[in-house]
């Protein structure tokens, strides 16, 4: 295979690789300035090589598709993979929905290929190799956290098998990510951090921000329109948030500089597109803030069911870095105000009840569409040591008892696997769907506590997984851009859109013991029974009567003569 | 116990017993008051330390620069407050919001089961306002919370001006690993209850690690003021206290427990007696069961917290708000790097002063000593029992006494004094309304007075009813009915002390000589009205007067008398408001256990 220099686009610019052998590497951030003042900054990596790791195809020569994550799928069969690291929790009624929601901690879930026998026994290998790869407590991931949604959890590459028996789901919510995630995750880019996007990519700045996620996804997807042969795809995403407080000192002002402190010089050579979008869809006339240096590319698209419109700075191109070669964007706020939204669906979860024994669960879950009902799958994974009533759960909306149309439920087994609850419930307009469940709290066996038993267990997030009524959809009057004859019968494909929505993980209190007393315990129990607990019983079970002490041997010979005569004993 | 089984040894061991057993009475009771009064004393007790390693080792530095600041707000909030008639809701929202928080009101009502007249409420409705400073990064797991109550008239809006200053500047810091909730609570504990159980729109921010509640009601104090008794006598986890005191001694800040200042002359008798005073004041409030701060219902779910209220008085050295939010600040930084709840350190203690303290293995003996009087006299009932005395010519008679005192003759005053006891739990309630028709009494004065109503009736019924049913009582009756009612209260005050201490030993300091001493053949007149004197509602009589002796705020018979009125009707709406369990203990046990000792002395 030739290394596809083009020369066309290489003039006096670096020169630029685009498809060679099939492969290639798309970057681009996009920046969405929040409600709040914060800024949203999401980054996506994609590799598309058109290969074929299955079917015993030996393949061995990597160009920009990373090697150790291809080995991982050919040797695991591997169909799809998803995993996720985020630290803290993303604010939906401050933030708006996410680009790639997340839950907070390690999420991992991965579709296998019907040819795997042993699932649990690959699931397992998989683990332990993706806990090198990533620097993280994936290794931790066994069958007590390990769950197989029936409908949560679709492939979201091509293929028609949707047996979940090859489906393995699991969430770490306890996993810290710090930087040690981070370098593993950059050096699966093909520029590494040396180049392009990535370079901007440096951890003392990820990590003073308020949200941090990272992600890799590996799925198949068609080569091209029509479909007759599969390539893989590499997304690695990084989603970042930057408080308005803490990163800028209070100042309504944003910089490339400022949020990751570097600026941009080039674009990642290897790449074919390599692009930064700003969403103004809120500030069409650059009232809310305003963008610097301005860039005449426009691009629309219709994201989360909204249309939004973004600036669009082409890397590829020369005079994005203008007379200074290096792009530093700056944003600045003109006004400031901070209200809550209301997304369309959102949901949170806590813990109710007091002491040790027992609790319940709340979740609720919002659907504030002014008049449009949808359902929701909600997932619920709960850890064996809380024991589910699942009895008592109930799911109301609105005051009154809302049947779910689709009960899946597993219950746990003791140390061997969680309790999987997934329902379908339909969430009627302007409403709080309340589902509540009661639990026991287990006592653990000593051993099993974890080193800080006193700072509670983690409950994984729930998972909610929607179909939700398009913005788009709704603004049936509006005329804008759109010609009158295409806009009578609500466009079906953006009448909707798939939303996952992941609740709070839950810390909650187990019955612990004093670590210190089993010592006091053993001796002050020991001692107990040894001394006190045979006498005790003697005392209280046996009457005690006086007797004569038994005649010495003299006597008794005597008596036994007395006795032979007839004379009445001594 | 080879001692016990030899039954000579055993016989012996008994006749001694049984011989001496009222100057052994006499002896553990003088040692257990003795003991419990050395506890104040301060080479017997041990000094306070920090044991949580997190929040020990680790100093911060406190920077908190915004004093005046938020004095600035906290006269701005009294204005609003003004102009509003209440909590200026829609202020107090704004300025959250525009210190980088995130907002949330909580409407609540409530109606008291009868009108709250130290208060002045009966229908209550109110708003609380918190405003969640989320941490970066983290996952909402954990939260602290800092409260400041709003309270009608002109107190306590600097605590809502500091707490809003410390909102703002806490939001700037970066270190924060845990949510905060900054909460304005209305109606002090009503407000707080609606706040923390749990309905769809309470306070959630995770599960709460701590909590503070700050009242501060001048722009300068002299002293800080710590409270730990919160409801059922439950304190909180003694390295809270710790905290607050290490860091008064860091930023020079003079700090009081029970409103008393802590002195260095132990070894003379007026250091003593301020100790004992202290400790005193602090059992006196423990066994109120009442919570004496905003912060008592947080410990029912296992929430460490306390109140911290700043006082000025008339002393010359004064700490300005700046020290004091610099003082908040500290202790949330150590409690922000909390890894584990705490539970390093002590739930169960005294505190004789901010320093010192007395821990449950030193107090429980106090409480042992009391205690045991109940077995020995319980040894000797039994073995009264178990042997009737060798009368000859009675031999007969005697025998046919042994079986006598059937199921009927012991359970008919149990069932009885234990019915008195539910009279006493409901009619009160039950019964203000007609009360209130009848007489012209309000309702609350209808639910006290009807309480000593029945209490008192109580005293008139059940001695007679075991006449009616059994005939004259007999010897081998009363023994049976005392050793019963003997064991029960050595369990009641037994479970009672285990829980709260203060409760237990203040109804064994009274109860125990009761039950020690009654039997039919004591001069009536005298024992009765020794007995009326020990009765629980007495001792919360003496409480009352000996509470307000200690809080050298002495009040004269007719006070006291309206005090003890509406310390009972606050026993009763603690009950209902918030579950408090003295009100039930004391009617539902402890006074049927002390009429079946009444019912000993009427015997024949």
């Amino acid at each position: 295979c030739a290394t596809g220099i083009n020369m066309q686009a290489a003039h006096w610019l670096a020169p630029r690789m685009t498809r060679q052998c099939g492969n290639d590497f798309q970057e681009e951030l996009v920046i969405r300035p929040l409600h709040s003042g914060d800024i949203y900054a999401s980054f996506q990596f994609r590799t598309v090589w058109e290969t074929d790791f299955m079917r015993g195809n030996k393949v061995s020569h990597y160009r920009l598709f990373p090697k150790s994550l291809g080995q991982v799928i050919s040797k695991f069969s591997v169909r799809e993979l998803h995993i996720s690291f985020t630290q803290g929790y993303w604010r939906t009624m401050q933030w708006g929905q996410p680009f790639q929601p997340s839950p907070p901690g390690a999420e991992l879930w991965v579709w296998f290929q019907d040819s795997v026998t042993d699932v649990d026994g690959t699931w397992k290998e998989l683990t332990n190799v993706l806990s090198g790869i990533f620097c993280a407590s994936l290794n931790f991931i066994d069958s007590t956290n390990t769950v197989q949604p029936s409908a949560s959890f679709k492939p979201l590459g091509i293929g028609n098998e949707t047996d979940h028996r090859f489906l393995r789901y699991a969430t770490l919510p306890r996993e810290i990510v710090c930087t040690e995630n981070l370098t593993p995750w950059k050096k699966l880019l093909p520029c590494g951090s040396k180049a392009g996007l990535a370079v901007l990519l440096k951890s003392e700045k990820l990590f003073h921000s308020s949200f941090h996620s990272q992600a890799v996804h590996i799925r198949p997807v068609c080569q091209d329109w029509q479909c007759k042969t599969t390539s893989w795809e590499l997304r690695q995403t990084l989603n970042v948030v930057f408080d308005l407080h803490n990163s800028a000192q209070g100042k309504r002002e944003w910089s490339l500089f400022k949020m990751f402190s570097r600026t941009l010089t080039e674009a990642c050579p290897l790449a074919s597109s390599s692009k930064i979008y700003i969403d103004i869809t809120d500030n069409p006339q650059g009232e809310q803030f305003e963008v610097s240096p301005a860039t005449p590319l426009l691009s629309q698209a219709v994201v989360l069911g909204d249309r939004r419109t973004f600036s669009v700075y082409d890397l590829t191109q020369q005079i994005t870095f203008g007379t200074v070669r290096s792009l530093n964007l700056l944003i600045r706020w003109k006004s400031s105000e901070g209200d809550m939204l209301r997304p369309l669906l959102h949901a949170e979860r806590y813990v109710a009840g007091y002491g040790l024994q027992t609790g319940e669960i709340h979740t609720l879950m919002y659907n504030n569409h002014p008049y449009r009902s949808f359902p929701v799958l909600l997932l619920d994974s709960v850890p064996w040591y809380l024991r589910l009533y699942i009895h008592t759960l109930t799911v109301t909306s609105k005051g009154k008892d809302n049947k779910p149309s689709y009960i899946h439920y597993q219950p746990s087994k003791d140390r061997l696997r969680p309790h999987l609850l997934e329902m379908l419930v339909q969430l009627p307009p302007n409403s709080v769907t309340e589902v509540t469940v009661q639990f026991e709290r287990a006592l653990l066996k000593w051993t099993e506590y974890t080193p800080d038993p006193n700072h509670g267990f983690y409950v994984g997030s729930s998972v909610i997984s929607s179909l939700v009524p398009s913005i788009v959809a709704m603004d049936t009057n509006s005329t804008r851009e759109r010609p009158l004859f295409s806009s009578f019968f609500p466009c079906k494909e953006e009448s909707s859109y798939f939303v996952r929505v992941y609740t709070e993980p839950l810390l909650v209190n187990l019955p612990t013991p004093d670590f210190s007393m089993p010592y006091n315990v053993i001796c002050l129990t020991c001692t107990v029974v040894a001394v006190g607990y045979g006498s005790l019983y003697n005392l209280l079970t046996r009457s005690f009567q006086i007797e004569e002490p038994s005649p010495g041997l003299a006597k008794r010979i005597a008596n036994i003569i007395r006795k032979m005569r007839g004379v009445p004993p001594l | 116990m080879g001692l016990l089984s030899d039954p000579n040894r055993r016989r012996a061991l008994i006749s001694l017993l049984t011989r001496l057993n009222s100057p052994i009475c006499v002896v553990c009771y003088m040692a257990g008051v003795a003991w419990f009064m050395g506890l104040a004393f301060e080479p017997f007790t041990l000094r306070t330390y920090m044991s949580e390693n997190a929040m020990g080792s680790t100093m911060v530095e406190e920077r908190f620069p915004a004093g005046e600041r938020a004095l600035t707000t906290g006269r701005e909030f009294s204005a609003h407050k003004k102009k509003a008639g209440g909590m200026p809701v829609d202020w107090l929202v704004k300025t959250m919001q525009a210190r980088g928080l995130e907002v949330f009101t909580q409407r609540f009502s409530r109606k008291l089961p009868f009108p709250d007249e130290n208060k002045e409420r009966y229908m209550v409705k109110g708003t609380n306002v918190y405003g969640i400073l989320r941490a970066p990064r983290a996952p909402r797991t954990e939260a602290l919370v800092l409260s400041a109550p709003c309270t009608p008239g002109d107190s306590n809006n600097q605590a809502v001006g500091l707490l809003l200053g410390l909102a703002q500047y806490f939001r700037n810091q970066i270190y924060w690993a845990k949510d905060i909730i900054f909460l304005v609570n209305e109606h002090d504990l009503i407000g707080m209850q609606a706040c923390i159980t749990f309905s769809p729109d309470s306070c959630r921010g995770g599960s709460i690690q701590a909590a503070l509640s700050l009242e501060l009601s001048s722009d300068v104090i002299t002293s800080m003021d710590l409270v730990l008794e919160g409801l059922n006598g439950q304190l909180p986890n003694l390295d809270l206290a710790n905290l607050f005191y290490a860091f008064c001694q860091k930023i020079g800040v003079l700090c009081t427990i029970q409103g008393k200042l802590q002195r260095n002359d132990w070894d003379s008798v007026s250091g003593y007696s301020h100790s004992v005073q202290t400790m005193m004041l602090m059992v006196m409030k423990q066994a109120s069961g009442r919570p004496w701060g905003d912060h008592g219902l947080f410990l029912r779910y296992h929430i460490e917290a306390a109140s911290i209220k700043g006082i000025n008085s008339f002393r010359q050295y004064k700490t300005d708000v700046t020290t004091i939010g610099r003082l908040l600040e500290g202790m949330y930084r150590k409690l922000n790097n909390l890894l584990e709840r705490l539970h390093q350190s002590y739930f169960f203690y005294l505190m004789p002063s901010l320093s010192h303290f007395v821990s449950i293995g030193y107090y429980m003996p106090a409480f042992g000593l009391l205690a045991v009087i109940l077995l020995l006299r319980a040894l000797d009932l039994w073995v009264q029992l178990a042997t009737p005395p060798p009368r000859t010519e009675d031999g007969i008679t005697d025998k046919e006494q042994v079986s006598s005192p059937g199921v009927l003759s012991v359970l008919t005053p149990l069932v009885i004094s234990h019915l008195t006891g539910v009279a006493l739990y409901t009619l009160p309630i039950q019964f203000q309304e007609m009360a209130v028709e009848q007489f012209p009494v309000s309702e609350t004065e209808a639910v006290v007075l009807t309480a000593i109503g029945v209490y008192t009736a109580g005293l008139a019924l059940p001695h007679n009813t075991h006449r009616l049913l059994s005939g004259e009582g007999t010897e081998q009756g009363w023994r049976v009915l005392k050793l019963v009612a003997v064991l029960y209260l050595a369990v009641l005050l037994g479970c009672t002390a285990l829980i709260n201490f203060s409760l237990g030993f203040i109804l064994a300091l009274t109860l125990v000589p009761v039950a020690a001493f009654v039997t039919p053949h004591v001069p009536k007149v005298l024992s009765a009205f020794i007995l009326v004197i020990l009765s629980p509602a007495c001792t919360l009589l003496f409480s009352v007067f000996f509470f307000q002796e200690l809080q050298e705020l002495p009040v004269s018979f007719q006070e006291g008398w309206l005090l003890y009125l509406s310390v009972i009707s606050q026993g009763i709406l603690d009950h209902f408001l918030y579950g408090s369990l003295v009100y039930p203990l004391i009617a539902l046990l402890v006074y049927p256990c002390w009429l079946l000792f009444w019912n000993i002395l009427f015997w024949k």
